[in-house]
């Protein structure tokens, strides 16, 4: 009985690996994003208004069974016609970080254009007259700034993939709810092992939802508040 | 790509068999999700601090677990109770717990209805101090200030937000395919993928139909939205 528990916790670890995993393609995705949108690039941003308003459209579990089924299909026939002998599986764990990425990135890209957006336009001239290029500008004044903006965003974001991550065992991959799952099919006490499981992802969103209030403490340091 | 199996007549029929499920089942769970809302957050913000703190500790818990982990605590977990067991058979309610679709309304119902308090709440809270001072002048009671001018505004200047939950609603009912012999879109998507191995094509016709759905009841807010939220618009001359 025991071992199950403690076979449930070792799956942790791959919980929080799929959503560290996932969140780094989601940012990077956002960063891009948002920059697209923000760039005034005609093409630039209907492609990336496409991507935002498709995906946040579509169920996620839709989409991770599109990839995870469809995904390792489709790049197989691309393969075979490019007349290589080689195949290429699709496992749970990379079609569950690249959907939960790709998805998340959809979101992440209009909280960090939000972001961007509430920082005031002079800086960004004044940075400019400095001489300073594209990247200065993000890394100085940019960055910096936009964290404390997008921090509220990015917490929610981050709270709804760590729970989009138990959509995963669906596709095979054995984290929490899969083992979980597997647990109460060879006991009889499905219960305990769910709210086991509940309990560990309730442990997961509340020590993150601590560490981001800390960091926004920290990038709000020297910012006025009104008070009524 | 093969669509000529997606749009056979008995394909066609199983999608269509899906979205009755899919909009029966966000429609009955924001039904019976919206009342317990309100009553949730009336509790949440009434005067008793037992009931905020029980309700709180409710909301907390729903919205820190994933909703697939909530639908298999009901539709598996539950059948572990032999004092549950005994009674499903023949004791109504009890014997709902064995069917699929009332433990899938079950566990929608009551995570929409941890999210729309905790909205509600908040609207209730910021509702501004001059309505509810005026609405006393006029000698309104505690009920009948809540009653006729805070709930009515706050269910108003939710209504932005709470089109978000509905939309991330339409898109968990796609969990209800994790539940043995439910047949929404997704279900009926996978059912034509194993019937005929074409995931691409079974798939993006699911992933259409939830994108027209979410199209439409963005709209549908939207209109909502213009008819309901008039009074808080920009002025223009």
């Amino acid at each position: 009985m025991s071992a199950y528990y403690s076979s449930i916790l070792y799956g942790s670890l791959l919980t929080i690996a799929v959503s560290l995993a996932a969140l780094a393609v989601s940012v990077v995705l956002g960063l891009l994003g948002a920059a697209a949108k923000l760039s005034g690039r005609t093409a630039l941003v209907a492609l990336a208004t496409v991507y935002t308003t498709i995906i946040r459209g579509i169920p996620e579990l839709v989409l991770m069974l599109l990839v995870f089924y469809g995904g390792s299909i489709g790049i197989n026939t691309l393969l075979e016609m490019s007349g290589s002998g080689a195949t290429l599986d699709i496992n749970p764990f990379m079609a569950g970080v690249l959907t939960l990425g790709f998805i998340y990135g959809a979101y992440m890209t209009e909280t960090f254009r939000g972001a961007i957006l509430a920082i005031p336009r002079g800086q960004f001239e004044a940075a400019a007259a400095f001489g300073m290029g594209p990247v200065q500008i993000f890394l100085r004044i940019t960055a910096p700034q936009m964290v404390r903006y997008a921090l509220p965003g990015f917490t929610n974001n981050w709270l709804v993939l760590i729970k989009a991550t138990a959509l995963v065992s669906l596709i095979g991959l054995q984290e929490m709810t899969y083992l979980a799952k597997q647990a109460s099919a060879a006991t009889r006490s499905p219960f305990a092992f769910f709210l086991f499981t509940a309990g560990l992802f309730l442990l997961y969103t509340w020590a993150s939802l601590v560490v981001l209030r800390k960091l926004h403490a920290h990038y709000s340091l020297g910012t006025r508040r009104g008070t009524l | 790509m093969n669509w000529e199996v997606i749009f056979r007549q008995e394909s066609l029929a199983l999608y269509g068999e899906g979205i009755v499920t899919t909009l029966w089942l966000l429609a009955s769970s924001l039904a019976v999700g919206g009342v317990l809302a309100i009553v949730f957050a009336l509790a949440l913000t009434g005067p008793f601090v037992w009931l905020q703190r029980i309700v709180g500790a409710y909301t907390f818990v729903i919205r820190g677990t994933p909703l697939l982990i909530q639908v298999y605590l009901i539709y598996y977990g539950l059948g572990q109770f032999e004092w549950i067991q005994a009674r499903w058979d023949n004791t109504w309610p009890w014997t709902h717990f064995k069917e699929p679709f009332f433990c899938a309304l079950f566990a929608f119902s009551l995570n929409t209805a941890g999210y729309t308090a905790e909205m509600l709440a908040g609207a209730i809270r910021e509702t501004s101090v001059g309505e509810i001072e005026s609405a006393q002048a006029f000698g309104m009671s505690r009920f009948q200030v809540m009653l006729r001018i805070v709930l009515p505004s706050a269910m108003r200047r939710t209504l932005p937000a709470y089109s978000n939950e509905v939309v991330m609603m339409l898109h968990s009912t796609s969990l209800a395919s994790a539940v043995p012999a439910m047949l929404d879109v997704t279900a009926a998507a996978s059912r034509i993928y194993s019937d005929f191995y074409l995931p691409f094509e079974a798939y993006l016709a699911a992933a259409a139909i939830y994108l027209t759905c979410t199209f439409c009841l963005i709209g549908l807010f939207k209109l909502a939205e213009r008819h309901f939220l008039v009074h808080l618009a920009a002025r223009t001359h």
